[in-house]
């Protein structure tokens, strides 16, 4: 149920996608060597903007093959790597308070670096224009329940004055509804093994 | 649903619940109770003043760790910090227009413009460099493309770009050996006229000038310069138009004069001119100082004065010993100040320092001379960065900011010190902790104290914040209650052990005691014996608790081994450091005959505790210490025990080695310990072109095994294969050593091993197909886990591997075990056959890894949390029970109750689990355990750029009542009873008098 509230959050939040150019149609930087490509995407922050002050967004990073290089989002999400071979890679996003999956880039050299990627903890393929979700946003710290009193009563300490009051009060009122003739009988059979009331307990009478 | 079904959905729910519960969450409120986390950025090599304008005044720096920061100019604190990737090491910074700073980075590959207030990534471009000498950045005073900004000039190698300040696209690039290959433009000016001029050497006419377009970027005029002598080609420096750089003998001084419309100028100056005395040494200084540059000769700094017209060179000012030169900063018209910064007294301990500002034009006119007080054991400092700000009075003040030896920052203004960052913190290389010293007079009884109106004040907020009826004003006052509780920071040992001192070892040779309470320095000490001298450059290699007093724990201290390296000189060999940890001095140091390999602490402690170390030379020799007779007879005692293994990565190979007989023609002088030869005993080798040594992981030779067995739900046992001596290794194809990416599934693969390193005996070995490395692993009791990349299912994995004695098996059951009718009692020997059964299992996990570690508790009896790192730097408490191998599909009843959890794919990750909860540990490097006294409870500190501390009790805490266990709840309720009993007291006496009225 939590999970699926928190599908609901994120649903308005983010977008990622992920648009993978050539980088030699880049006509700034071509390529030194043929199979090096420019992977670039973009993070849709709008919705985490929105949430986590501007500081912590700009924090966002990208990391490509587990830390061969690392990239930081501008503020409209963009994001690219340059310089990437042809192959297979992973990309995972470092956002706090966001749980992202990592995704596999599969980088195609005949293709001219045209790009396929997809989200290994879904097992989605992320279609042309890729997109990629966080799975959920994160919440670090446990939330305190608040007071209730259903709750204090439930506690072994409320379970304890429940029980109390249930035999302080209703016991009583039960041994009125047992018929006064057994009760008699029974008071016969106590008199016979006398025990202590409490109320001689308490004054030290035996 | 059938009721069977039922119910073992809700005991699967249970148990789930159950290891919810153990995942340790914390709530909100109790950020910072028990845990602190600490920012550092590293030692600062750039550094940009933005004081200008009605905006907050910060200095942005670069580091040494690839961190670019913003700070505080009034409080050193950090604004944001952004870190680059581990291989981007920063070249350059600068600021563009008051708005922008950009960095540029990868050895001038990729520019970055970051946003000033908040540094958010502006934009990014990457240049294709050419190897050649430092990359370096120049903001230009024209705008070349008419976007209303200035633009940028990187010059890397030999290309030169032209970088758009708005967006970071390249206007123009020029390759300057495009014409000429062996052209090295070393230097580059920009005259007032917009003409840009480099100056470089070139190997058949010395040196070069070349013109450059700065429209278009086009080499226009290429000049070679005729030097009757050949050049010096290290350094070469540009101050207005004349080149100056030494000849190739070190003795003359040549400068050119470069106008563009005339020849060039050529004027040599013997250094015997400017120096009197013989020339042992000299060398341009790296330094841009406005009209003049720094000479170093012999050991002296010689300012130079050149004359622009004539290029005839005057000394300005010989400075000796230690002493540091600010690049020359532009104040006011054509005033130039420069930060000399020189120790009063040389050799003198007393941390008094001169700070000089000159105008660098005159160069006698000083705007500000006064002496300065520096922390003494920060050592020396390595460099100035000056700024000048205007005083109500309309005169120039000058601000210093100030790196010290240690890597850490001061701002000095007026004489004074405005404020100090310890970020040498952020390059700590090894840790350990180490208990705080006894009470010794115990008045704490008579400290309780603050007084009982306080004491119930304090309990009533915190009730009502339990029950959630507190204000927010309430809630902080509590908050502020409990991290005021002085408790915690107290200088003594604890009852629980939560109080000790971390000590760590920086890369700069400081060695440090963190106290774990509120993480403040204790001390701090450069280790003088470690101290970098001026033709002797020493690295810190290890920290080794050396004595732990446990005889005499009141009255001795308890002492550190720091082992280094010296650089140069004689090939690296070692030098030790003795430091004494609760005073934070050190007691005595010894330089090393030999280059230390190895350090093998041994489980042997002589009649003053001091424990015994085995340090393993390039020849395989070992040499004991402490070097004392006694040690040495204790040593030959347990001579025959003592094995030790060594790794070769590079050639794949690990031997085993023993140690045979005394050396004997060694002079005995303390500085060899007693020498043994040692023997090869085994050795095993890899096949180089199928596998890499990726990683090896030995068990922590202090850990606390509880029991060696596991009894089963059927009631049978299983026991543990606990011999220390086992270690994993982990080898991968080499191409599959590197990056992810690199190598397709068919050419990868991950064999594991476990060995026996007294015997070298492979006692498991495992092969996974089309997995790559970089390998994790943790190793503890008799269970590895460790971590990896798959490349079939491109995901991370965790496999996890238990170790079990076979040789046991013949009494199985509890009730043999019980009555001691089993022979768990009996030694573990290397030397017996051992049949081990390895149980193991794979577990896809999310994230890539950089550290891992497990949970260490006082007696291990406590559950395990294996400890990661993430890739996001968050340190995730894992509980071992997801990674047992015994975990199947649909348990049994039996095996639920066990606490095994029903099988899945993947390892489960709850976000509460973070340790680090809203904190990362940037750059994240290693992570420590240690057990606190209280068993339930192990202390976890994490270390990277910023350091992160914090306790965890791996089961939940059992064997103490909570931080917010509630005494005033607990006293209410007594006190309710208590008026219960007395009002049930009187209504029966009441009851029983109208009874007996009856």
């Amino acid at each position: 149920m939590a999970i699926a509230k928190s599908f609901r959050q994120i649903s308005t939040l983010v977008l990622v996608c992920l648009i993978f150019t050539f980088a030699s149609a880049n006509s700034v930087t071509p390529p030194k060597t043929s199979s090096s490509y420019a992977v670039e995407g973009r993070v849709k922050v709008e919705g985490i903007a929105a949430k986590v002050p501007a500081s912590k967004t700009a924090n966002i990073k990208v990391v490509l093959n587990a830390g061969q290089q690392v990239t930081f989002i501008r503020p409209d999400g963009y994001f690219s790597f340059q310089g990437v071979a042809a192959g297979t890679h992973l990309l995972e996003v470092v956002a706090m308070g966001y749980y992202f999956s990592p995704v596999r880039v599969d980088v195609s050299a005949r293709l001219h670096g045209q790009v396929r990627a997809v989200a290994v903890e879904t097992r989605r393929t992320l279609s042309e224009a890729l997109v990629l979700e966080p799975l959920r946003e994160e919440f670090y710290y446990e939330r305190r329940e608040p007071f209730s009193l259903v709750g204090l009563l439930k506690s072994p300490m409320g379970l304890m004055v429940g029980f109390m009051v249930v035999a302080v009060f209703l016991l009583p009122k039960l041994m009125e509804s047992i018929d006064p003739e057994e009760m008699k009988r029974v008071q016969e059979e106590m008199r016979n093994q006398p025990t202590p009331s409490f109320n001689s307990l308490l004054q030290g009478r035996s | 649903m059938t009721l069977l079904a039922m119910q073992r959905s809700v005991i699967g729910v249970l148990i789930l619940c159950s290891v919810w519960i153990c995942s340790q969450a914390l709530y909100e409120d109790q950020v910072g109770v028990w845990d602190w986390h600490q920012q550092y950025i590293g030692k600062v090599k750039h550094a940009v003043f933005q004081t200008q304008g009605s905006g907050r005044k910060r200095v942005i720096v670069a580091t040494d760790e690839n961190a670019i920061a913003s700070l505080n100019l009034r409080t050193g604190e950090v604004y944001w910090r952004r870190v680059l990737g581990n291989s981007e090491s920063i070249d350059a910074l600068d600021l563009v227009s008051g708005k922008y700073v950009v960095s540029l980075s990868n050895e001038g590959s990729s520019v970055r413009a970051w946003h000033l207030p908040d540094g958010a990534l502006v934009w990014e471009s990457l240049l294709q460099p050419s190897p050649g000498p430092a990359a370096s950045l120049l903001v230009l005073p024209i705008d070349i493309n008419h976007d209303r900004s200035n633009d940028l000039l990187v010059f890397s190698g030999s290309m030169l770009f032209a970088v758009s300040s708005v967006d970071g696209n390249i206007i123009w690039k020029s390759d300057l050996q495009a014409t000429r290959k062996d052209l090295v433009i070393k230097k580059l000016s920009l005259s007032s006229e917009g003409l840009l001029t480099g100056v470089g050497f070139s190997e058949t006419s010395g040196l070069v000038t070349v013109d450059i377009d700065t429209r278009f970027g086009e080499v226009s005029k290429v000049t070679p310069v005729g030097v009757s002598k050949a050049l010096d080609t290290a350094e070469l420096i540009l101050i207005n138009n004349v080149a100056v750089a030494l000849d190739s003998d070190l003795t003359t001084v040549v400068t050119a004069l470069i106008k563009t419309d005339q020849d060039v100028k050529v004027v040599e100056t013997p250094l015997a001119d400017l120096f009197s005395g013989h020339v042992r040494n000299s060398q341009i200084l790296q330094t841009n100082l406005e009209g003049a540059f720094a000479l170093r000769v012999n050991d002296k700094v010689l300012v130079v004065k050149v004359d622009s017209s004539t290029g005839q060179l005057s000394v300005q000012e010989v400075l000796e010993g230690s002493v540091v030169l600010s690049d020359s900063l532009h104040v006011v018209d054509d005033k130039h100040g420069v930060a000399i910064l020189q120790a009063a007294e040389e050799k003198s301990s007393s941390g008094k320092f001169s700070l000089r500002v000159v105008y660098a034009d005159s160069w006698d006119t000083f705007a500000v001379k006064e002496s300065v007080t520096l922390d003494s054991h920060r050592g020396s400092v390595k460099k100035v960065f000056l700024n000048a700000y205007l005083r109500t009075d309309r005169s120039y003040g000058f601000r210093a900011l100030v790196v010290y030896e240690d890597h850490s920052l001061s701002l000095l203004q007026q004489g004074e010190i405005v404020w100090t960052r310890e970020d040498g913190l952020a390059s700590i290389i090894d840790t350990w902790t180490s208990e705080l010293p006894l009470e010794k007079d115990r008045h704490a009884v008579a400290e309780v104290e603050h007084d009982l109106a306080d004491w119930l004040k304090g309990h009533w907020l915190k009730l009502k914040a339990t029950l959630l009826l507190a204000s927010p004003e309430e809630l902080a006052a509590v908050q502020a209650l409990r991290l005021r509780s002085s408790d915690k920071n107290k200088m003594f040992r604890d009852h629980n052990g939560f109080r000790k001192l971390i000590i760590v070892l920086t890369k700069a040779g400081k060695v440090l005691a963190l106290h774990t309470g509120d993480g403040r320095i204790v001390w701090s000490l450069l280790v003088p014996g470690l101290r970098s001298q001026s033709d002797l450059a020493t690295t810190p290699l290890r920290l080794l608790p050396w004595q732990v007093p446990h005889r005499h724990a009141l009255d001795e201290n308890p002492i550190v081994l720091v082992v280094g390296r010296s650089d140069g000189g004689h090939a690296g060999t070692g030098i030790l450091s003795w430091v004494d940890v609760y005073q934070g001095t050190e007691l005595r140091s010894l330089k090393l005959n030999f280059p230390v390999k190895l350090v093998v602490p041994l489980p042997i402690t002589d009649a003053s505790e001091e424990q015994l170390h085995l340090f393993i030379d390039n020849e395989h020799n070992a040499h004991i210490f402490p070097a004392t007779e006694e040690s040495l007879a204790l040593f030959l005692e347990h001579k025959a025990n003592v094995f030790f293994y060594i790794v070769d990565k590079e050639k794949g190979k690990i031997v085993g080695y023993r140690i045979k007989h005394m050396v004997d023609n060694f002079s005995r002088r303390e500085s060899d310990g007693h020498v043994f030869h040692t023997e090869p005993v085994w050795s095993i080798v890899f096949p180089s072109d199928s596998e890499v040594i990726s990683s090896v992981v030995s068990k922590d030779p202090n850990e606390a095994v509880h029991t060696q067995s596991k009894v089963l739900s059927s009631r049978d046992v299983l026991y543990k294969y606990l011999n220390k001596n086992t270690i994993f290794v982990a080898t991968v194809t080499p191409k599959a050593a590197q990056h992810i990416g690199d190598a397709t599934p068919e050419e990868a693969g991950l064999v594991a091993y476990l060995i026996d390193t007294v015997t070298g005996r492979v006692l498991h070995r495992v092969t996974h197909p089309s997995v790559q490395g970089p390998v994790h692993a943790v190793f503890n009791e008799n269970w590895v886990v460790y971590h990896y990349f798959n490349l079939k299912t491109y995901r991370h994995e965790m496999s996890v591997m238990e170790i079990y004695d076979q040789n046991r098996v013949g009494d199985k059951g509890v009730v043999q075990l019980m009555l001691g009718k089993h022979n768990a009692t009996s030694p573990v020997s290397s030397y017996s056959l051992p049949s081990v059964e390895v149980k193991s299992q794979s577990y896809f996990f999310t994230f890539s890894v950089k550290a891992m570690t497990v949970t260490s508790t006082a007696r291990g009896i406590t559950g395990k949390h294996i400890l990661v790192g993430t890739v996001g730097d968050q340190l995730l408490a894992l509980d071992k029970r997801f990674v047992d191998p015994r975990r199947t599909l649909s348990p049994s009843q039996e095996e639920r109750e066990e606490g095994i959890i029903p099988l899945t794919d993947a390892i489960p990750i709850f976000p509460q689990s973070y340790l680090t909860h809203v904190h990362q540990v940037e750059g994240l490097r290693g992570v420590l355990t240690v057990p606190a006294r209280l068993e339930s409870t192990s202390l976890v500190f994490a270390y990277g750029l910023d350091l992160f501390y914090t306790r965890t009790a791996p089961s939940r805490i059992y064997d103490s009542l909570t931080e917010d266990f509630s005494y005033s709840l607990l006293l209410i309720t007594i006190v309710a009873l208590v008026i219960a009993i007395v009002v049930t007291w009187i209504l029966s006496e009441r009851k029983e008098l109208s009874e007996k009225w009856k």
